[in-house]
């Protein structure tokens, strides 16, 4: 989970003319670079107010299993608003993709395999559906996916025949719920006690996968003659994020070992974060929201574009809804409410732009992470549920005050 | 006491990191027109901001007198109350309101918290009058053209009781019957006692109109000049702004023609918003190797409409007609396939269909040739930083790096990233829709010998511009259109501005 946070350019060189602008250094970016500030510091202050809860193994553990389901929606729900759209209808189709699948598992005894690629196909169909009308037909998102927010809901009651259907077959639980398996056995960390070494590995691994694609890119970069942090910098940078992970990941291993949603919560935030900067098809998303008409007129095809981040939406909502209704151990008329609204908070809080054509898989998911700790951390605290309520809304008008407040400046500086 | 309407003295105004204004004067007379030009980024619309309150009091140094009074004006309402109205070049009108309402917005007529529409209406009716505009007030503003709504700004700003009216570039949109009856206007507000400051790009406007002239450079005051006399020239205007003798505007270029490129044949267009409207009608065009070629003609000749249709049917219904390219004809149904068969359109409309103003320099420029920087679908992002960092360097993109975001750069700048991007799809056919459009005379020359340098390339350029000098400057050969129809072609040695006008408003029936 870590990108390049800052990239250091040359000056231009002067060139003596009025039309040359301020150089500025872009060493660091306020508009990029604060969320993760802020992160750090609601990460701190409750730690303190808990008296260091917050840090347990427990907790931790609990804080990502509790929320992997909206930081899975917050991931399709950013490429939506990049692309200048918005979805509201997400908590509706976790509704309904989780009764879909507690349907084929339960009442058809489906294999769970075969039920959940049904219940992604499900979503798929329902993203297309919803993308049709907003990519081909040209229907405001805002209106195609409030409509489709009621008509799931509906759906979801018809399919479940107004109850809950459970239990859920072993395999789903553990992956909304579980852990992976001692495989190795523990180690002793000394005064930390013992610990899952199978998890060790695993983070020791992933350190291992940063630091090798860091250097890699840093070393291409100085290829192609472009500026580079220097090396120094660049240890510190690295060390710091590898003591971050290796921090995390020793708590957890401390405590039953990885939650099997945070692997597939980190392979889809690798994937997407490569899928957004890296691919063509992200850099077209992208396009489309920063400007329409420049996108068409550069030969985007800005209709299929649109078409398939909806259809990705509902592919990664089914995702949701098979993974919340396994936690829960039951498909429910209520599930995902509200889900749509903390996704779209987490991705404007991580950096969104209104207007679209801004934003970051990463900055959506540290955004959906702030509004999880500010959850946990209240509740550990003993707050009323309306004061959490009321600082998670805080927080998001403060996240977007600051994001035009800066830009503002920006503006009147140029 | 004195004649000075407005004196601002020593102003200087600082951004971080750049001094925007430095110790700039500024005396406008009581009843005159007073022209401001100079180079983008020159300081011309920050002076007007300081002058405005758009920058308050405080911001700046420097003092400010009006009518012999010292101003210190908090916000823009300050200063309006005083007199001093500012028409943006981008117009502040409200579309769905009509051109009434739009006039009193923020200055209602209004009794006890209501409007009285008669009073509204009946009042608007005398102010269009004085501007010369016959609409009904009660038509919405977006059902005029641009020209009229400048008109319509205008009287906005009358009923406001304006004593120094500010105009920021207001015939840069305007065809040239409207710019003239601007001006017009602008005499007969003259008369009437109405001091007006004017920035302009249009050398011939202010050779027409103003009394004097202010010239700024790099943030600076370099002079001020007496224009009732009719001794100064345009060349010693230009020199002025640019602080180089600029003998000739444009680069010399020698042409090197080869086999025809592009044919463009019985090319038949229609309307998408009036359904049997043709808006080019049987156009016929052939463009060689190397060659720049022309287009010129009036607003609404079709010459946008000529170059989107060709350009992957991005605009127009009922398309009909051949398009013949290396002496094969192709089929070019998108934006996609115009690219693939070698065909570039760089809009006039940098920023709405040009840029995408909130990414950087480097993905503005690779959006067109993607494809070219990817393989298996995925992006080589150092190849990308490198080409896009070539650009800069190669087109003189004045940025601190190619990191900047274009929505940050000046126009010519941002022009430059337009053409970049579109020369590196390395297409065969170039068509540049009106390609300095709002740019500084430096900019200007560096685009005509970049033009220059993509012809020696062996690449086809296709100019469309309003201004018949720069086509004569620049092109081998031009057409000319005249409602859709080509109603002319000329050689570089046949073509006169005379000649052109001649064809471009000739109607054939």
């Amino acid at each position: 989970m870590t990108t390049a946070p800052a990239e250091a350019e040359a000056p231009a060189a002067s060139t003596g003319s009025g039309e040359a602008r301020a150089p500025r250094r872009i060493s660091f970016n306020p508009r990029q670079s604060g969320i993760y500030v802020a992160f750090a510091l609601i990460v701190v202050l409750f730690t303190v107010l808990t008296g260091g809860a917050l840090l347990e193994p427990q907790n931790i553990s609990n804080i990502i299993v509790q929320n992997s389901y909206v930081l899975i929606l917050a991931i399709g729900m950013i490429l939506i608003i990049i692309a200048g759209h918005i979805d509201l209808s997400a908590g509706s189709v976790v509704a309904l993709t989780g009764a879909i699948s507690a349907v084929l598992m339960v009442n058809l005894h489906v294999p769970w395999p075969l039920a959940v690629v049904l219940t992604l196909v499900a979503g798929a169909a329902i993203g297309a559906w919803q993308g049709y009308w907003v990519a081909y037909f040209g229907i405001p998102a805002f209106i195609v996916t409030l409509a489709g927010m009621l008509a799931f809901r509906a759906l979801t009651l018809t399919v479940l025949g107004n109850q809950g259907i459970g239990p859920f077959p072993d395999p789903i639980r553990t992956l909304a719920n579980g852990f992976t398996d001692g495989y190795l056995g523990n180690v002793g960390l000394g005064p930390l006690g013992g610990a899952d070494l199978v998890s060790l590995l695993a983070g020791v691994v992933a350190v291992a996968g940063m630091t090798f694609t860091q250097w890699r890119k840093r070393a291409a970069r100085a290829g192609y003659l472009q500026e580079v942090d220097p090396l120094g910098l660049f240890v510190l940078k690295l060390a710091g994020a590898a003591a971050l992970v290796l921090a995390v990941v020793v708590q957890l291993a401390r405590f039953k070992n990885l939650p099997w949603v945070l692997v597939l919560l980190t392979a889809l935030v690798v994937g997407y974060s490569l899928l957004t900067t890296r691919a063509v098809f992200g850099r077209h998303i992208y396009a489309v929201g920063g400007n329409l008409q420049a996108a068409t007129l550069s030969g985007v095809k800005v209709k299929s574009v649109t078409f398939w981040i909806f259809v990705n939406m509902g592919v990664l909502a089914a995702l949701a809804g098979v993974i919340f209704a396994g936690r829960l151990n039951q498909a429910g008329p209520t599930a995902g409410v509200n889900f749509e609204l903390d996704a779209i908070a987490a991705a404007f809080i991580g950096g969104a732009a209104v207007q679209g054509g801004v934003g970051k898989v990463v900055g959506a998911i540290t955004g959906g992470l702030i509004m999880a700790v500010i959850n946990n951390g209240m509740s550990l605290i003993g707050a009323p549920s309306e004061r959490v309520m009321l600082v998670k809304g805080l927080v998001l008008l403060a996240a977007v005050v600051y994001d035009v407040w800066t830009k503002r400046r920006a503006g009147r500086a140029s | 006491m004195t004649a000075d309407l407005l004196r601002m003295r020593g102003i200087t105004k600082t951004f971080p990191g750049v001094k925007a204004l430095q110790d700039v004067h500024l005396s406008v007379r009581r009843g005159e027109i007073h022209a401001v030009c100079g180079e983008n980024g020159a300081g011309k619309s920050t002076l007007m901001k300081v002058l405005s309150g758009v920058y308050p009091h405080g911001s700046y140094e420097g003092e400010i007198s009006f009518g012999g009074e010292p101003c210190e004006f908090a916000t823009v309402r300050d200063s309006e109350r005083r007199g001093i109205v500012i028409i943006h070049q981008e117009l502040a009108l409200c579309p769905r309101l009509s051109v009434a309402e739009n006039i009193f917005l923020g200055n209602e007529r209004a009794k006890s918290g209501l409007v009285d529409w008669n009073r509204t209406n009946h009042e608007a009716g005398e102010l269009l009058r004085r501007v010369g505009l016959r609409v009904n007030p009660v038509t919405p503003v977006a059902d005029l053209g641009v020209g009229k709504q400048q008109l319509v700004e205008i009287a906005k700003a009358l009923s406001k009781e304006v004593r120094l009216l500010i105009l920021d570039e207001p015939t840069a949109a305007l065809n040239d019957d409207d710019s003239a009856h601007l001006l017009d206007l602008l005499r007969g507000l003259r008369e009437e006692g109405v001091t007006s400051v004017i920035i302009s790009h249009k050398l011939n406007e202010i050779a027409a109109i103003a009394d004097s002239l202010t010239i700024l450079r790099d943030g600076r005051t370099i002079e001020t000049l007496d224009l009732r006399s009719g001794h100064v020239g345009e060349d010693r205007i230009i020199s002025g702004m640019v602080g180089r003798d600029l003998e000739h505007r444009f680069p010399p270029h020698e042409p090197d023609l080869g086999e025809e490129v592009l044919r463009i044949e019985d090319w038949t267009v229609h309307s998408p918003a009036q359904r049997g409207r043709a808006v080019v009608r049987g156009a016929n065009l052939s463009l060689r190797r190397g060659e720049i070629v022309g287009l010129a003609g009036l607003m609404g000749a079709g010459r946008t409409e000529l170059a989107m249709s060709v350009f992957g049917r991005s605009y127009g219904t009922d398309i009909s007609g051949r398009l013949v390219k290396d002496g094969r004809e192709i089929d070019v149904r998108s934006v996609g396939d115009a690219i693939r068969h070698g065909l570039a359109y760089a809009t006039e409309d940098r920023k709405r269909y040009g840029l995408n103003l909130v990414e950087d320099i480097k993905r503005n420029v690779s959006a067109a040739g993607l494809g070219k920087l990817a393989r298996r679908g995925w992006v080589n992002e150092h190849e990308e930083h490198r080409v896009a960092s070539e650009f800069r360097r190669s087109m003189n993109i004045k940025a601190p790096g190619v990191l900047s975001v274009t929505g940050e750069l000046s126009g010519g700048n941002q022009q430059k990233v337009v053409l970049a991007k579109w020369i590196f799809t390395d297409p065969d056919v170039l068509i540049l829709d009106e390609p300095t459009r709002g740019i500084d005379v430096g900019a200007k020359y560096e685009i005509y010998s970049i033009i220059n340098s993509l012809a020696d390339a062996g690449k086809a350029v296709l100019v469309i511009s309003s201004e018949l000098p720069e086509l004569l400057g620049l092109c081998d050969r031009i057409y000319a259109l005249s409602a859709g129809r080509i109603t002319g072609e000329l050689t570089r040695a046949e073509a006169t501005q005379e000649r052109l006008m001649h064809y471009m408003t000739q109607e054939q029936g």
